[in-house]
């Protein structure tokens, strides 16, 4: 460093010149297309946009038409059934396995590879394997009712009212071996002396998870909780493998919205001012945990 | 550290000493563990149960489908629906099968998968041992973008690949594949090459080696478990893409996934879901080689994502 002061100073643009080359492309996805983009795309949801992208701005009408859009409603609907029962179930779920493996049981590896193949395929394969099983015709309930319960009925993919709950278990078949990978990881990480401690005090197990462990584990299940969030907010191509967005609009998601309003309908900037709403969605779920896990770190 | 708390120590090691060592003795077949075991196998056969569906539907025949359950095994095996689905399965106008999404695939995940983590690699490189002013601004950007949904992002870069003119091609889905591959792979490689020593990068320097030399001299070399965790990780993700395949590829180019789709859901012509099912398995087929041979690692690559942010 002294060295170089003396040979003259070099431009500061040029100091680490290679490595401002070589981060070229990071600087150029960070500023045009996360950036750049989200800001285009908001900017352009306010306008009267079709086939193509254009600058004639017709402020909030576009949300308006959005939000009176039953398509849309629906959309949030299922959406936040489907973003409720995932969090809960695949939580619950997950933990119970986790905890479940964490009793240095034989096969561990065994079992952790089966709970978590799902998450290796994609959401095409998964929604399509669960669109044969819960096939009324072939699936689940006729093999129900053929073993003598005739009036049996679970046709969740072809009845408009349970349909997002056939997809809420692909989802979850998918989703909750991560889940569990996760938890079993913080439960590995808790202090055995914990565990000591509560046995040389006499409390029962369940009581230790709940009142023990867990609030130990907070930071764990506040980073699973977003990666499961985040997750949520961009379904897409389960619904589309599983149910098309049927029967009628019953499954619709509001990730599929925007697609079909940007490449089908060609209405551009419906397509945009929805995307933006899944933007805000995800923010509100963002900004708290961003604000708890670093703003708090600062703090203490 | 105070005495109450060593006094006991003594008597404790005493104790353990006179006692055979490890976990008390338990019956193999106590209450708690058929409870244990019993909850962990009807989980386990619950997450199972569709890979066994489809491979026992894929070896039927029609007429058996129609005839039987979906969980009953096979009575006469066929291969017939694996051969269709690879080779004559229709979607749309052309009836060359799946062969084609899978080709597709393979020359898009190949390129996109070795040119995200080439770049990523670089720039985890540079964020780790190069820092200059503002890397931080950009590499923040880059993290937080992580969680923007792609909804948002896709239609500017449709501009910006037509307007290259790519748009549509094999070349500017390798792109984008990996833009959105670079935050959790930047990630990945800044936190691995920070945890190096750092008396290698400095003996490098003083040695007079350079930004590309310590790379490909140094760097490289010492971090092949990381390349290892950062493929597994591009090639499934890679591979079970759709909205991408969808969205930036003409039908010409469709990735597997997207051709397996409009197999499956095409409204036109009889339901063949032996066929289905057996187009399904082979989409589904390289994924799961991956994470089945790949074991651990693959654990640790989620791991590793899922720490982003």
């Amino acid at each position: 460093m002294t060295g170089q002061a003396h040979t003259g100073r070099p431009r500061r643009l040029l100091r680490n010149l290679s490595s401002k080359i070589a981060s070229i492309p990071m600087m150029l996805t960070a500023v045009v297309i996360f950036l750049g983009g989200t800001i285009w795309t908001v900017v352009y949801s306010f306008t009267n946009s079709k086939l193509l992208p254009r600058a004639n701005f017709v402020g909030f009408d576009q949300y308006e038409r959005l939000w009176d859009a039953p398509r849309w409603i629906v959309s949030i609907q299922n959406l936040a059934i489907y973003g409720a029962l995932t969090l809960v179930f695949s939580l619950v779920v997950g933990f119970v396995l986790a905890a479940l493996m964490d009793q240095k049981i034989r096969f561990e590896n065994t079992f952790r590879t089966i709970f978590l193949y799902p998450f290796a395929l994609s959401f095409i394969v998964t929604g399509l394997v669960w669109q044969w099983i819960l096939n009324p015709e072939f699936g689940v309930q006729s093999v129900v009712r053929a073993l003598g319960w005739t009036s049996f009925t679970f046709d969740p993919l072809y009845n408009a009212d349970i349909v997002i709950y056939g997809v809420l278990i692909a989802g979850l078949w998918q989703g909750t071996g991560l889940v569990m990978c996760l938890l079993l990881a913080g439960l590995r990480g808790i202090d055995e002396d914990i565990w000591k401690a509560a046995r040389v005090d006499g409390i029962p197990m369940w009581k230790t998870y709940l009142f023990i462990v867990i609030p130990m584990m907070r930071p764990v299940f506040i980073t699973t909780l977003v990666i499961i969030a985040s997750g949520i907010v961009k379904v897409y191509d389960l619904v589309v493998a599983q149910t098309s967005g049927g029967p009628g609009i019953a499954s619709e998601v509001p990730a599929k919205y925007v697609y079909d309003y940007m490449f089908q309908a060609q209405n551009l900037g419906q397509g945009f001012a929805a995307s933006t709403m899944m933007l805000v969605t995800v923010a509100i779920i963002i900004i708290p945990w961003a604000y708890l896990e670093f703003g708090g770190r600062k703090r203490v | 550290m105070s005495d109450s708390v060593t006094l006991p120590a003594p008597a404790a090691t005493a104790r353990a000493g006179a006692e055979p060592w490890g976990a008390k003795p338990r019956r193999a077949l106590s209450g708690r563990n058929i409870m244990l075991y019993g909850t962990l196998l009807v989980a386990a056969l619950y997450y199972l149960l569709p890979l066994y569906v489809m491979i026992v539907t894929s070896l039927k025949g029609m007429p058996e489908i129609r005839l039987g359950n979906i969980f009953s095994p096979p009575l006469e095996i066929t291969f017939e629906p694996w051969a269709k689905a690879w080779a004559s399965a229709c979607t749309g106008l052309n009836c060359d099968g799946l062969s084609r999404g899978f080709w597709n695939s393979v020359r898009i995940t190949v390129p996109s998968t070795l040119i995200s983590i080439l770049v990523a690699s670089v720039n985890g490189y540079a964020l780790a041992n190069w820092k200059f002013r503002g890397a931080d601004i950009f590499f923040t950007i880059l993290i937080v973008g992580a969680f923007i949904p792609y909804q948002v992002m896709i239609y500017p870069i449709v501009i910006v690949l037509r307007e290259m003119g790519i748009y549509g091609t094999l070349t500017g889905l390798v792109i984008v594949h990996t833009i959105f591959g670079m935050p959790i792979l930047t990630l990945l490689f800044r936190n691995y090459f920070s945890a190096l020593p750092e008396e290698l990068f400095k003996a490098a320097r003083i040695d007079g080696a350079g930004f590309w030399q310590i790379y490909l001299r140094i760097m490289l070399p010492m971090s092949l478990p990381i390349f290892v965790v950062a493929m597994i990780l591009q090639i499934t993700g890679i591979w079970n893409d759709f909205l991408f395949g969808v969205v930036f590829t003409r039908p010409e180019v469709y990735p597997m996934t997207v051709q397996l789709n409009n197999i499956v859901n095409s409204v036109q012509g009889v339901k063949e879901y032996n066929v289905n099912m057996a187009a399904t398995l082979l989409t589904g087929a390289v994924p799961l080689i991956v994470y089945f041979v790949s074991g651990r690692l693959f654990v640790r690559g989620i791991a590793a994502g899922a720490v982003k942010g």
